[in-house]
């Protein structure tokens, strides 16, 4: 059922009381779900007759419908045109979301991730017809221990999260080849939350360290936390609010002084890549996320990759399978073997293969010359915002910043203004709202990366409109605020009652009513 | 640089207005022994045809299973995907926005991700999925760790018919995670009895249909015993076309489903990235990982879905979170809600039909191959067969010949050498039949 096109719709007047009767607003086309445009019998797909013979299910077969709509080719392709049509995307602009590295996607990355010879290939195939692959991984981790002057590397991790995990395991077992039980793991206020669900995950109990004035570490607190039974330090370098925590190389002492490792969240990694080895300010792990420096594209929530590399201390531990060279060429080691303490599978198969590709055509394409200039770029971008915005916004902390710049709301104090109602009004004005409310250590934090694909243009463009919005919010428009956002798709929605009454699934509107 | 934004005078503009003399000078909060002493050991930059050239010469150096004939499961299948599959996930509107932070512009991802928790439920008969875990392996140990919490036990009991990538990845977190692991023998011919291994302690059982080695089995009064014990029966499925003709999880009392997604809409591509499939019972949305997709409505009363329940997760609960995830896989999930939606009712029962009846037909094939026993005597698209020889090399003899001709158990499980003779095959709707009729002929050539 295509609900209203071709009924006339005017702004505002188009809205029915019905939840899902809305109309279209021109071309802002509704659309329903794909179970509401059910023809049944229809199919996007063609087959052969399946050819007979007593079926071998042994009584498993299946007896009831799957309930799955009907629907051919074309509607299809229209369903999810139409609701592509409803996503903001960096394709189509800025997208200044702090920590997240929101990048130009290459499509010639995207073309190589698709060749036969990758995508094509199953995960279990003798080795022998794979050496292509393997070679790829090779040369993956070959570039991702230069960049970070580390010693080894283990590219299974689905994302930065199982990356942490797999860290985290790695240190777990490296203290218990030493006879260790250290329980604790140091994560600062300003951390992902990744970082201490990881530690917990994992058996470690978390506790916070405070930040300093100035954003960073507070040293001498770390230094009064550390002790005999601490298994971990997990830090952001450059840390989540944009800063290099400029102590880090004692911040590395004092924790390995403890006897503990260093784990770094290579999150932010895009700031300081073929400028700055992690390696060189003294981490013992850290994640990679492929998805934001080495820009395989983010895909509405993924997929990632979060290859960790490893000291020397550690990499005896890296997880399986792990690629080695040997006299018959590349192979993949899938068991433990030799005088390795692998500590075992972290999922199945290899890793994500198809951002392998990609991130390796990113690096290739940039150099060691380019990815210097791009976290170059990133920062000075950053910087600009910052120093563009100060007399407007107010920064959380004292300048420069790294490859994002963080504020906090006291430029809304008194207008009756939120870093909500902030990042609604950006909406309105053409722009994806920043970061907010993260990190946790500023109030009404707003946090900003504009990332090395934006020209001076589009950060010009940017400014002022973040200009006009600070203006207009002290100017005492707070109504325009609370309105925002009134030209988005969807204007703001109901997320308590999404939460108290959770409807997860859509059920024939029969089912419904007997529901309820 | 052709992705890089800036000139040169553009740079100079930008750090006057800064106040900076320099780039450089912007890192001057990197300590000086953190600083680069010799330049990195890495080429230059590169033109897109020089990258293309590099890595398609890469790519050349694989036997893709595209240019063989295939029979290789063992949880990854090769399925066709219809061309408006990939299509659509290249549009730039998904392929590059990010996680549905701002729901009133990302409402394109957050309905497609509906669909596709709908579309989870409905295939696995279950009441609610989530937005979808990195893939198989990783849904199935957060299904164990959501039944522990739920039962606050520790032990888990897992089927000797499980994917043995599953089994490991369970035992590596239960390892340091801090809970046991109890592995049942191997169970080639799904005769396994697992209702002796639950005790009081046990939080859940583990089981695989079909079986890592193809078997399909009941696992109804499995399920009915692991609750009398007070513990839960968590199913994991590898093959989710299978889902389209055989009993679903839900019918048999799970109480937990991982499954593998990457059959509907997703390549093999050597592994990754797939897409894992999370459904479970309404009473225990509360300890389930992931992201969740919500409807509701905006302030003019307009549908609209939202990420919701979000107090479980990590960036609310952080270390009390019911999982570390964060970024998923949303556009794995996205291409799987595509292909079923092309699929349609009558299209995925076809699609398994198909499936199976050609398993069948091979099965049959190979049967007559002297020396050669198939020894399941139930399976959907994928069955276990013993070769009087070592399978590995013949494999690789058959591979020489353009037959990837299935997964030697011995490269799963090296250290089992009466297991030595096993292979896995599987077949589905891409395989013809002048290739089945290939793999046997060769097949009984090389024996
Ligand atoms: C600082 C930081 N750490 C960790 C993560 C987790 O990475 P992922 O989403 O790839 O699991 C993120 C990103 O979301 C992040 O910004």
């Amino acid at each position: 059922m295509d609900r209203s096109q071709g009924r006339a719709a005017r702004p505002g007047a188009g809205a029915t009381t019905e939840p899902g009767g809305a109309s279209h607003r021109g071309l802002q086309l509704e659309e329903p779900l794909l179970f509401e445009q059910d023809s049944p019998g229809r199919s996007g797909v063609d087959f052969p007759a399946a050819p007979t013979a007593a079926d071998r299910l042994g009584g498993l077969r299946r007896k009831s419908g799957v309930g799955l709509p009907g629907l051919s080719e074309p509607q299809v392709i229209r369903h999810f045109t139409r609701l592509s049509q409803k996503n903001y995307a960096i394709d189509a602009g800025l997208y200044p979301l702090g920590s997240c590295t929101m990048k130009h996607n290459p499509r010639l990355n995207e073309k190589l991730a698709r060749l036969p010879g990758f995508a094509e290939l199953h995960p279990l195939q003798p080795m022998s017809t794979v050496q292509g692959a393997l070679a790829l991984m090779d040369e993956l981790a070959r570039w991702l221990k230069t960049l970070t002057g580390m010693p080894a590397v283990a590219l299974s991790p689905a994302a930065g999260a199982h990356g942490e995990l797999c860290g985290l395991v790695a240190i777990r077992a490296a203290l218990e080849d030493r006879g260790e039980s250290r329980k604790r793991v140091l994560v600062p206020e300003s951390a992902h939350g990744t970082n201490p669900a990881t530690a917990a995950a994992c058996g470690f109990s978390v506790e916070s360290i405070p930040a300093d004035a100035r954003g960073r570490v507070d040293l001498g607190a770390l230094r009064a936390m550390l002790g005999p039974d601490v298994a971990a330090l997990m830090l952001t370098n450059p840390n989540t609010c944009g800063l290099f925590e400029n102590e880090v190389v004692e911040i590395a002492k004092a924790v390995h002084d403890a006897g503990a490792f260093f784990y770094c969240d290579g999150a932010n990694f895009n700031a300081i890549v073929g400028r700055v080895r992690p390696a060189d300010f003294g981490i013992d792990a850290m994640h990679i996320n492929l998805h934001k420096t080495f820009s395989t594209p983010h895909g509405g929530g993924g997929p990632g990759s979060g290859p960790v590399v490893l000291s020397a201390a550690l990499a005896a531990f890296a997880p399986l399978p792990y690629v080695v060279h040997g006299p018959d060429g590349f192979r993949l080691v899938e068991m433990a073997e030799g005088t390795a303490k692998s500590f075992g599978r972290l999922k199945g198969f290899h890793g994500q293969m198809g951002m392998f590709v990609r991130a390796l055509a990113y690096m290739m394409s940039h150099g060691r010359d380019g990815l210097h200039q791009a976290a170059g770029d990133a920062v000075l971008n950053a910087n600009y915002l910052l120093a563009r915005l100060k007399g407007h916004l107010t920064p959380a902390f004292e300048g420069p910043c790294m490859h994002e710049a963080l504020f906090d709301d006291r430029f809304l104090k008194d207008t009756g203004v939120s870093t909500l109602d902030f990042a609604k009004a950006m909406i309105d004005y053409g722009y994806h709202p920043m970061t907010m409310y993260f990190p946790l250590v500023v109030h009404g934090a707003l946090l900003m990366e504009p990332t090395e694909s934006e020209n001076r243009d589009s950060l010009d463009r940017f400014i002022a409109a973040m200009r006009e919005l600070a203006a207009r919010a002290r100017a005492g428009d707070a109504a325009f605020f609370h309105e925002a956002p009134a030209l988005a798709p969807r204007r703001r929605l109901d997320e308590t009652r999404a939460a108290r009454q959770p409807v997860l699934r859509w059920r024939p509107p029969t089912a419904r009513r007997v529901a309820e | 640089m052709r992705y890089l934004a800036h000139t040169e005078a553009d740079r100079r503009a930008m750090l006057k207005e800064i106040g900076a003399p320099s780039i450089e000078s912007l890192f001057r909060d990197v300590p000086e022994a953190a600083q680069l002493r010799a330049p990195l050991d890495l080429p230059d930059r590169m033109t897109e045809l020089e990258v293309d050239r590099a890595i398609s010469a890469l790519a050349a150096k694989n036997r893709s299973a595209a240019t063989m004939a295939c029979f290789l499961g063992a949880g990854a299948y090769r399925h066709h995907v219809p061309a408006a599959v990939d299509h659509l996930i290249q549009r730039g509107e998904f392929l590059t926005s990010y996680t549905p932070y701002q729901p009133e512009i990302a409402q394109g991802t957050l309905q497609s991700l509906f669909e596709f928790q709908t579309q989870v439920a409905l295939l696995t008969e279950m009441e609610v999925a989530n937005a979808g875990m990195y893939d198989g392996s990783t849904a199935c140990v957060e299904a164990v760790m959501m039944a522990n919490r739920l039962t606050r036990r520790q032990r888990v009991v897992v089927s000797g018919g499980l994917h043995p990538h599953y089994r490991e990845t369970i035992e590596t977190y239960g390892r340091f995670g801090g809970f046991t692991v109890v592995s049942a023998d191997l169970d080639v011919e799904g005769r396994e009895n697992l209702a002796d291994l639950i005790d009081a302690d046990t939080s859940c059982v583990v089981v695989q249909n079909p079986s890592f080695f193809g078997q399909l089995r009941d696992h109804q009064t499995l399920g009915a015993a692991a609750r009398a014990a007070g513990a839960l029966l968590v199913c994991v499925v590898t093959e989710a076309v299978s889902l389209g003709l055989v009993t679903p999880p839900g019918a048999m009392g799970a109480d937990i489903v991982a499954c593998e997604g990457q059959s509907l809409g997703n390549a093999l591509g050597f592994g990754g990235p797939y897409v894992g499939l999370f459904a479970t019972r309404e009473k225990f949305l509360r300890q389930m990982p992931g992201r969740l997709v919500g409807e509701t409505v905006d302030v003019e009363n307009r549908r609209g879905w939202v990420l919701t329940l979000s107090t479980r997760e990590q960036h609310i609960r952080r270390e009390k979170a019911t999982s570390n995830i964060c970024t998923s896989s949303g556009l794995c999930a996205l291409a799987f809600t595509i292909h079923l939606a092309l699929l349609g009712e009558v299209g995925l029962a076809r699609l398994a039909e198909i499936n199976h009846a050609l398993a069948v037909g091979l099965a049959d094939r190979l049967a007559a191959v002297p020396g050669v026993e198939v020894l399941n005597n139930t399976f959907f698209n994928e069955f276990t067969v013993r070769l009087p020889l070592p399978a590995a090399p013949v494999v690789e003899a058959l591979a020489e010949r353009g037959i990837l001709a299935g997964v030697p158990v011995s490269r799963l499980y090296p250290n089992r050498p009466d297991l030595a003779g096993l292979v896995v095959v599987a077949a589905t709707e891409t395989n013809t039949k002048a290739e089945m009729d290939h793999y046997a002929a060769a097949l009984a050539e090389v024996l």
